[in-house]
């Protein structure tokens, strides 16, 4: 059984419709990349995903059906979403921001750990525990978006551009704690992501949108060979 | 000197209900960046049911809690039933939701009860407490009550993760949805706890100014001062700005414009505070990067 089953998934902003039906499935502890031009409708299929937009179609996850729910019951179904722009609560401190992600979690003693082991992961974070999170370097408020988002100890990740604002070191890092945490936790992740080079080599499938539409989907080695992808989307 | 530490002391007393009312307000402003009109009314009205359970034989402490636990579910059914379906109205649509619920408030509660002049009893002995001559007892109860709840309140949204959620919600409900966070649920919740902490005013400032329908009125405009003075957005501001107000208010009174003119401080801090420092004194200036 696919963990995510996505059927003719329309969605709108106002009167302007912007996904026009798209179709694709993740595997469980696979990560799949989503590519595509600005205004493609990456980052709205994952609000459609989470219930932030008015959608059409069907969407299941684990075999239930997810669409048209409301966004904090999808998230307690175990959904993690690092959003566009890092939704940092700007005005708490780090260690709130990072207990926030854990908010509807009942296992206490590993809530404690798992912050212990974020901070493992980003030692940045440590050092500002008790800083205002509004006063955080903007790579360090992208640490902070998807520590967030891994407290919930969730079963799928949409990430929205994680690399966004990352010095190309740091990229290479969190790119490898996500592979580490996949690998060790067996959490799916759904990654939208404009480096499409360094998404391709982190996923195991991949689709390709345009305007609204899924143009192109297969296996990331696949799609990194097609010469149209190549060209448009890897520049060489 | 005596006069003065006792008109200091005075107005610290009547400063901790300004106090817990601007709080009040605070609570709500954080949440829908507006100023409720109502939590005064909304503070008599549970300060007339303390006083019908009083009436009907139940000791003071017990009263005291039902009112409080009655004013939390009054609160969080106003916001269901009348806030709610205004939630994304224009300012102007919600401000008017919030002066039609002053009037109501207040015509029901004159309705019920008739705008007789009703004396409300305190629940502190009449001897001086502790041998403290320069407050009534019931001035310094008040300020221990006042300080009370402001310590729960602080230990709530500081310690508990409820409290925790409560402040996410308000300053960020998207992401706060996107972690799990029941905001609708939340705003109710604020509402619910100011509308107590403003019974708990009610209830204290009662036996001072006794009790009738327009009791509030002109203790909602020091609040209101108060908090603009602290800083709308902050609450340890209004907590202090209340004290302030207070204590200025009591002193202003005494010894310089005189008691019918008190009034008007509330007023000229209002217009004073707006002019030259609109955030207030403690008003946080966020630091956000680009």
């Amino acid at each position: 059984m696919a963990l995510l089953e996505v059927s003719r998934l329309h969605a709108r902003y106002g009167h302007t419709r912007v996904l026009h039906g798209i179709d694709f499935r993740m595997e469980e502890g696979s990560i799949t990349a989503l590519l595509g031009a600005n205004g493609a409708g990456k980052t709205t299929t994952l609000r459609a995903l989470c219930g932030m937009l008015k959608t059409e179609g069907e969407v299941r996850f684990a075999g239930e059906s997810i669409a048209r729910r409301m966004t904090e019951d999808i998230v307690r179904l175990g959904i993690a979403h690092v959003p566009d722009g890092r939704g940092t609560f700007l005005n708490l401190t780090t260690e709130e921001n990072l207990r926030l992600g854990a908010y509807v979690r009942r296992d206490k003693n590993a809530v404690e750990s798992d912050l212990e082991r974020m901070f493992g992961y980003f030692p940045r974070l440590k050092e500002r525990r008790r800083q205002q999170a509004g006063t955080l370097s903007g790579g360090e408020q992208q640490m902070l978006a998807v520590s967030r988002a891994l407290m919930l100890s969730p079963k799928l990740m949409l990430l929205d551009e994680p690399s966004f604002g990352l010095a190309p070191l740091l990229v290479r890092e969190l790119f490898h704690i996500l592979r580490r945490i996949n690998e060790a936790e067996r959490v799916s992740m759904l990654l939208v992501e404009q480096n499409a080079a360094m998404a391709l080599d982190l996923a195991d499938h991949a689709y390709l949108m345009e305007t609204g539409r899924i143009v192109l989907a297969g296996k990331s080695c696949e799609l990194k060979s097609d010469d149209a992808v190549r060209r448009s989307y890897l520049g060489y | 000197m005596d006069v003065v530490l006792h008109q200091v002391l005075a107005g610290l007393a009547t400063g901790g209900i300004y106090a817990s009312l601007a709080l009040a307000l605070v609570m709500i402003y954080q949440a829908t960046h507006l100023v409720n009109f109502a939590q005064g009314e909304i503070a008599m009205f549970t300060t007339y049911i303390a006083w019908s359970l009083v009436n009907a034989g139940v000791p003071y402490w017990p009263a005291f809690g039902i009112t409080v636990a009655v004013a939390f579910a009054l609160g969080i059914l106003i916001e269901r039933v009348v806030i709610r379906p205004v939630e994304n109205a224009p300012v102007l649509a919600v401000v008017v939701v919030f002066i039609a619920l002053l009037v109501i408030l207040n015509s029901v509660a004159g309705w019920i009860y008739t705008y007789t002049i009703k004396s409300f009893p305190s629940p502190f002995p009449k001897e001086p407490l502790f041998g403290i001559r320069y407050m009534s007892p019931h001035e310094l109860g008040a300020i221990g009550v006042t300080l009370l709840v402001l310590a729960a309140l602080y230990a709530f949204f500081r310690f508990t993760p409820l409290g925790l959620a409560m402040r996410a919600a308000a300053q960020n409900p998207q992401s706060s949805r996107l972690v799990g966070i029941r905001v609708g649920w939340m705003l109710a919740l604020g509402w619910g706890l100011a509308a107590a902490v403003g019974a708990v005013a009610g209830m204290m400032v009662a036996p001072i100014v006794y009790l009738d329908p327009n009791m509030m009125g002109g203790i909602l405009l020091y609040a209101f001062a108060a908090a603009l003075v602290g800083g709308i957005d902050s609450p340890m501001g209004a907590v202090i700005g209340g004290f302030a107000v207070g204590v200025l208010e009591n002193l202003l009174g005494a010894f310089v414009i005189g008691n019918e003119l008190k009034l008007t401080v509330a007023l000229a801090l209002i217009i004073g505070v707006l002019l030259v420092r609109p955030s207030g004194f403690f008003g946080k200036v966020h630091v956000t990067r680009v």
